[in-house]
């Protein structure tokens, strides 16, 4: 076959790669080169200035915002993950019919039916001062004042990213468990592994691209959020996300910009970190 | 009057409400010639029907774009300049950042230019935008002397920030400077206006609220807000920290760093003790915030204090000691503007400021910007109401008819002299925006 520059496979490679040079690498491009322009109120300044990189990382806000991402991230993934994995081990090794683990799978995505925005702005007048939760605790005297800290918080936003994200955990995992050999379960058994050994030592293990799937999404999607802080905080807690939204509507597109991509940097080294730990083709 | 209001989401579209008192005079038959030298005469003998006048008609179906904030981009309007002018308006709303970027950049993608003063101090001097003789406009001496010598009566104090007078004048038609006294030339002309003070629930503070430094009464902890948006909640902050006594400025609508750190600084020790329950953008979220009880005490926009009431909630618009934090808008022509066009732009502007649209805006709580002319289309009942601080006699219906406060209400804050007349400072742009934008997102962040 003829190996020129434009073979065959090269061929079948092109439309994928126009789109993705297109639609990935060629906005991430104008990002990367915008963040190092100056902007007043009203324009952008074609230039090369490291103001916008220089403010970033030495701001204490940049830092505050970090570590606020971070907490969030780490907390969600980490309860995502617990519920993500009994769900799925519940759904793929206690529920018997294929029939019913599909129905009990819709179940989990009906939520997902409505939009992510309407999930989460529900929560308000049930987690409010005057909202169901307290109303009920109080009414039963369980406590005298209401509880503030259900809403407005870092209860209220971590809660609201498990109830948007679990889902994405569920479906990765349950997937690689459903496809594990049940024959190495019985012979684990038959080798006298307890069941927590059968967990730990075959399930688990065999889990680990859908755990890495799941965190994968789980982390991003959280990392790069900036609606459900805004909501569910009440305004009084930012993130990566908030402070670049709040960038772009102050137009300043330079700042935004560089804070994109220095978000971008992060989360690639943790994607990195993550398949470092897992090689996803072989498990795969 | 839980009417148009999406549109107040947008920022800087701040609120509203009004009334005159140097009402009456008002001719109820006007002379007019069309645009500039272009024809149409007509006499509006009795105005009972609502249409005075009769307008230039070789304008018949020009097209003008015109964009801006939202608050007073209303298709009332567009409709019926349709019926009264024949020209068709394209209305575009966009939140003020946006305004006044594309006001600058994008020149010719607009023929009118609906913004606030603050906005046009930064962007006239760009040279996007002409100014209007005044010669050309009937209406012109029925203008607010607010928007001429920033004197609501002649004993008034002139208000700090960005106050409309300020930047209302150029030196001559094709100047791009701000002229210190009233000259023929004038920017915009002003179409929009209110006096913003603090939100309450009467029902849930339980002592009276007389001054901007109560929102930070520790009483209040955890039950306080002020809007995120960094150019009006700095002006609110300022209000509340020279009235606690924490901050002295030289104007608050133009701070020094040293005035905006201290500011910010104020800010970020009641957040640490609590004191906010949550930081508002658009105008729903305060409504909500207010109507759920979540908040007792925070910086409101009228229309949003009248959509909490609406729910039979009680709300009120307090007026305090201090004084209002007010803003206003206007109407501004693009400099691509000529012949035809430009003639529909006047007669437009000009009917803008016949009475129909400012009664509109009255009826809002807004303020219009020539009170006399608004007076002819509103009912005695309304006028005592929205201008003149007196119990309505009957329901005080909205704009769309929905019933907004039962007979015997009185409006908060009282007669437009008496709001308008307390003005402490204008909505406004700093010279250390960008310094002051920086700080309050570390505030925001902290």
């Amino acid at each position: 076959m003829n190996r020129g520059l434009l073979s065959v496979s090269h061929l079948q490679a092109l439309p994928l790669s126009l789109t993705l040079l297109m639609f990935l690498v060629f906005p991430i491009a104008v990002i990367i080169i915008v963040s190092f322009w100056d902007y007043d109120s009203y324009q952008l300044i074609p230039g090369f200035i490291l103001d916008n990189y220089q403010y970033l990382l030495t701001s204490s806000v940049t830092w505050q915002a970090y570590l606020n991402t971070f907490k969030y991230a780490i907390s969600t993934w980490l309860i995502t993950l617990v519920l993500g994995f009994s769900i799925a081990y519940y759904l793929a090794f206690h529920i018997r019919t294929t029939r019913m683990q599909t129905l009990l799978f819709m179940l989990c995505t009906i939520p997902f039916f409505t939009s992510n925005i309407i999930r989460m702005i529900s929560w308000i007048p049930l987690l409010g001062r005057n909202g169901m939760v307290n109303s009920f605790l109080l009414s039963t005297g369980l406590i005298e004042q209401p509880l503030e800290f259900l809403l407005y918080s870092d209860f209220s936003i971590i809660l609201a990213y498990v109830h948007l994200y679990t889902l994405f955990m569920v479906t990765p995992i349950f997937n690689t468990m459903m496809r594990i050999d049940r024959r190495l379960i019985e012979a684990a058994r038959d080798a006298g592994a307890a069941p927590w050994q059968i967990l730990l030592m075959v399930i688990v293990p065999l889990c680990k691209s859908g755990i890495l799937i799941g965190s994968i999404f789980v982390l991003t999607m959280v990392m790069g959020d900036f609606v459900t802080v805004s909501i569910m905080g009440g305004g009084l807690h930012a993130s990566v996300g908030l402070i670049i939204k709040n960038e772009i509507s102050l137009l300043q597109y330079p700042a935004a910009a560089a804070s994109a991509v220095v978000l971008l940097i992060t989360v690639l080294i943790m994607l990195m970190v993550m398949f470092r730990l897992v090689d996803i083709r072989k498990e795969l | 009057m839980t009417q148009q209001y999406d549109e107040a989401t947008t920022p800087a579209a701040a609120s509203a409400e009004a009334d005159t008192s140097n009402s009456s005079l008002i001719s109820r038959r006007s002379l007019i010639k069309g645009a500039g030298a272009l024809s149409a005469v007509a006499v509006g003998s009795g105005a009972i029907t609502g249409f005075p006048m009769i307008w230039a008609q070789n304008i018949k179906n020009v097209t003008l774009r015109q964009f801006g904030t939202g608050v007073s981009n209303l298709n009332d309007i567009a409709k019926k300049a349709k019926e009264d002018l024949g020209i068709n308006l394209e209305l575009t709303a966009l939140d003020s950042d946006a305004v006044a970027q594309r006001a600058v950049t994008q020149p010719n993608s607009y023929d009118i230019a609906d913004i606030e003063y603050w906005i046009c101090k930064k962007v006239f001097p760009a040279g996007v935008m002409q100014p209007m003789n005044v010669e050309r406009m009937k209406n012109f001496s029925k203008i607010s002397p607010l928007f001429i010598n920033g004197k609501l009566t002649p004993d008034s104090k002139i208000a700090q920030g960005t106050a409309p007078h300020t930047v209302g004048f150029v030196e001559s038609a094709d100047s791009k400077t701000f002229a210190k006294e009233p000259t023929q030339w004038m920017t915009l002309i002003p179409t929009i206006y209110n006096a913003d003070t603090l939100g309450i629930r009467p029902d849930l503070v339980g002592r009276d609220i007389t001054t901007w430094a109560d929102i930070m009464d520790p009483a209040f902890k955890g039950k306080a807000s002020i809007l995120n948006i960094p150019a009006i909640g700095i002006m609110d902050a300022a209000m509340i920290a020279e009235a606690m006594g924490k901050v002295s400025y030289g104007d608050k609508g133009n701070m020094t760093k040293e005035e905006i750190d201290k500011t910010i600084g104020l800010l970020m020790e009641a957040k640490k003790a609590s004191q906010f329950r949550a930081f508002w953008k658009s105008f729903d979220e305060s409504v909500n915030l207010m109507a759920s009880g979540e908040v007792v005490i925070q910086s409101m926009w009228s229309p949003a204090v009248a959509a909490v009431r609406s729910r039979g909630i009680a709300c009120k618009y307090q007026p305090l000691k201090e004084g209002y934090r007010a803003w206003g808008g206007g109407l501004g022509l693009a400099k691509h503007l000529t012949g035809l066009e430009l003639d529909a732009a006047y007669e437009y502007i000009d009917w803008y400021l016949s009475g129909w649209v400012g009664a509109y805006l009255n009826r809002q709580g807004y303020y219009s910007a020539a009170p006399e002319t608004a007076k002819n289309f509103m009912s005695a009942d309304e006028w005592g109401y929205w201008m003149e601080g007196k119990a309505a006699a009957g329901d005080i219906l909205s704009p769309e008819g929905k019933v907004m406060e039962k007979a015997g209400a009185v409006r908060d804050g009282g007669s437009y002299a008496e709001r308008m007349g307390h003005v402490a400072c204008w909505n406004s742009v700093m010279d250390e925006n960008k310094y002051m934008v920086r700080k309050w997102n570390e505030f925001i962040v902290s």
